[in-house]
């Protein structure tokens, strides 16, 4: 007998193939005719397709295809369009902004114009992308949450690669496309700047994002626990508080005496994720524009705790006569 | 096997591959600084075992230094900087330096065994010069060698080229094509312990003199002509420098520094300030004594864009923090204290 209470679920509903609802005018047919496939619905939803393409999903499509193709193109060729050093080295590879020198010009395609061009491309693609998750939700007669969640991680980005380097008068600021690449843009940005750890914006940052694994589990495991009252028929729950809803409530005011109802914890939720990117990002902005070192401005703050000294006095060489 | 149990497994060829690239344990930490700071180092006691082994110093020779009896520079001819030397000594010293750089090709690697004083051999040239360059560091680079010293050995380890050298390194096969422009960085490069870091840290600080610092003084923005305007790309740069540091030394970043702040010379540790006269002491070693023998060597012996095998960290270091855990080599050889001979 399958069982359905349980963290690896052997059961999996399906129903016959659904179109889905019907699409007003003007709106472009869905593509691709739909199948099962029973692997993916042990994760989710075993039918799959169809896709709505729609003109802003095509548009976005092309150009995150351009842009995904610039970048790859360029670390083939970087490593002499060697494909099995391609393949060997891909998480090193890199297209790199223009050098400090161009400032805030146009750089020639060479020397940092693809990575412009890539960029450029990149972004339009995402707008795009936003704009269709946007116009999607509107015709499911839905809110536009997710358009703007992904909004909070579209400014991330924006701030990175085009809002701070703006404002620092270097295209050379910006985040570089590559895997490696980029982690080390952001360990040198911070060791730059003087050590993120001391911008209260990436504490922030920091509190949201484990706060949003921190609700996730809470939310994702009572939710599971009531399933075997039907707990994860949220809808019903929320308009007919039934045993389980009023066992998940419980067991929180229980243990922690509060308890988030079935509606707010989904806006606890989706704050915290918002806020993670949000405030990640504008301390990303003021670092180099407002602030320049992070460690001196929080000894200036008086957050930067002292420690007994255990080295023999250390000076700048460079202060000695040192050259 | 139940299905739940199955599921469980599922994962676990994955965590193998996963972990493919990690290091086998054990790790083991020593702390360096006051509790709760971090400063620690960090080694894994079967690295430790092997690099043991490969960092062993020569036994000292069995005769003591000489000072008696006729001089080199009377005895010999063209000894132009050991000649103060007694003959004791000076046959002393080409014995060892045999033993240090050419035990394989012997006497013969330098000289021509026609006629010792003969120049015509560009090894012997340049074994020259390299004395004088093992006596200037152990004369007037004490602020990073201290009372230990080199000798031929720290670097040579018993071949007649350093393995551990480096070259201004080769240009992409297509560098002027339109695409691939690598900006220097983005490879998975063993001068940077394999990081896509810039693969080249040396040109800029151990040969050229740019500014390494990469930290401003003031916690804001500073406006006007003096701001500290630094990029983030030169601090990718320093990055480069200090992981060719951290693995030629075999330490982590808490060696030197405090890594809250990295800047800060007065939560750094004094071994900081010995790395930055090693610093200086790298790039005059290839300005004053490396590249004026470019033309000396034969084109075999250059890199790829035709410059002189260069020195940085790990030519002596070798993964040790002290060379060859400060095995007092130099003491022995007094000669090699002091410079001589015209410069």
């Amino acid at each position: 007998m399958a069982e359905y209470q349980n963290l690896f679920t052997q059961v999996q509903p399906t129903g016959p193939v659904s179109e889905g609802v019907p699409l007003p005018k003007g709106d472009w047919e869905r593509t691709g005719v739909p199948f099962f496939l029973h692997l993916l619905g042990r994760l989710g939803n075993a039918q799959i397709g169809p896709v709505y393409l729609g003109g802003l999903g095509v548009a976005s499509l092309i150009a995150g295809t351009l842009s995904f193709n610039i970048i790859g193109f360029n670390m083939l060729a970087s490593v002499d369009w060697n494909p099995i050093q391609m393949v060997r080295q891909i998480f090193w590879l890199a297209l790199d902004p223009p050098a400090p020198s161009y400032g805030l010009h146009l750089p020639p395609l060479g020397d940092g114009g693809w990575w412009m061009l890539a960029g450029f491309l990149l972004t339009i693609s995402l707008l795009l992308w936003w704009a269709r998750t946007y116009r999607r939700a509107r015709q499911l007669g839905m809110g536009t949450h997710v358009a703007w969640a992904f909004a909070a991680a579209i400014w991330l980005f924006l701030v990175c690669g085009f809002f701070r380097p703006v404002l620092m008068g270097s295209w050379a600021e910006a985040v570089p496309f590559g895997i490696f690449p980029h982690l080390d843009w952001v360990a040198a940005l911070s060791l730059r700047h003087g050590n993120f750890f001391y911008n209260p914006f990436h504490a922030l940052s920091i509190v949201f994002l484990y706060g949003s694994v921190l609700l996730f589990a809470m939310h994702g495991a009572t939710i599971l626990a009531v399933t075997r009252f039907g707990g994860e028929r949220e809808i019903e729950q929320i308009v007919d508080r039934g045993t389980a809803s009023e066992r998940a409530a419980l067991f929180w005011r229980w243990t922690m005496g509060f308890n988030a109802t079935m509606e707010s914890i989904h806006r606890w939720a989706w704050w915290f994720a918002v806020l993670c990117p949000l405030v990640g990002g504008l301390g990303v902005l003021l670092t180099g524009t407002v602030v320049d070192n992070w460690y001196l401005w929080s000894m200036k703050h008086g957050v930067v705790p002292s420690y007994p000294e255990v080295y023999p006095v250390v000076v700048d060489p460079a202060l000695m006569g040192g050259k | 096997m139940n299905s739940f149990t199955r599921v469980a497994l599922a994962p676990l060829p994955i965590l193998a591959v996963l972990l493919a690239g990690c290091e086998r344990p054990p790790i083991q930490t020593e702390q360096t600084g006051y509790r709760g700071t971090g400063m620690e180092q960090i080694y894994n006691p079967r690295t430790l075992k092997k690099l043991a082994a490969a960092n062993q110093a020569p036994a000292a020779p069995a005769v003591a230094p000489n000072p008696d009896g006729p001089k080199a520079g009377a005895t010999y001819q063209n000894v132009k900087v050991l000649g103060d030397l007694s003959v004791a000594d000076f046959t002393r010293l080409m014995v060892s330096i045999t033993q240090w750089v050419a035990p394989q090709e012997g006497c013969n690697y330098c000289h021509n065994p026609e006629n010792l004083a003969d120049d015509s051999k560009y090894t012997k040239v340049v074994a020259r010069r390299m004395i004088q360059m093992t006596q200037h560091v152990n004369a007037d680079w004490k602020a990073h060698v201290g009372g230990t010293g080199v000798t031929c050995y720290t670097c040579h380890r018993g071949h007649p080229q350093p393995a551990q050298v480096w070259y201004a390194p080769a240009d992409r096969k297509y560098k002027n094509a339109v695409l691939g422009n690598d900006a220097k960085q983005n490879r998975a490069a063993a001068s940077v312990a394999l990081s896509s870091l810039p693969y080249d840290p040396f040109t800029p600080y151990l040969k050229e003199d740019q500014p390494i610092r990469v930290n401003g003084n003031e916690a804001l923005r500073q406006l006007g002509e003096g701001a500290h305007r630094t990029s983030t790309k030169q601090a990718e740069f320093t990055y480069a420098l200090m992981m060719h540091m951290s693995s030629s030394l075999g330490v982590n970043c808490t060696f030197c520094h405090n890594t809250r702040a990295f800047q800060s010379w007065e939560e750094s540790t004094p071994k900081r300030a010995t790395a930055w006269h090693g610093i200086r002491m790298a790039r005059d070693l290839n300005v004053s004594y490396l590249e004026p023998l470019t033309g000396t060597f034969p084109a075999s012996r250059l890199g790829p864009k035709g410059d002189v095998a260069k020195v940085n960290c790990s030519t002596c270091h070798q993964g040790i923090h002290k060379p060859l855990y400060g095995a007092q080599m130099a003491k022995d050889f007094p000669e090699l204290g002091a410079k001589t001979g015209t410069p």
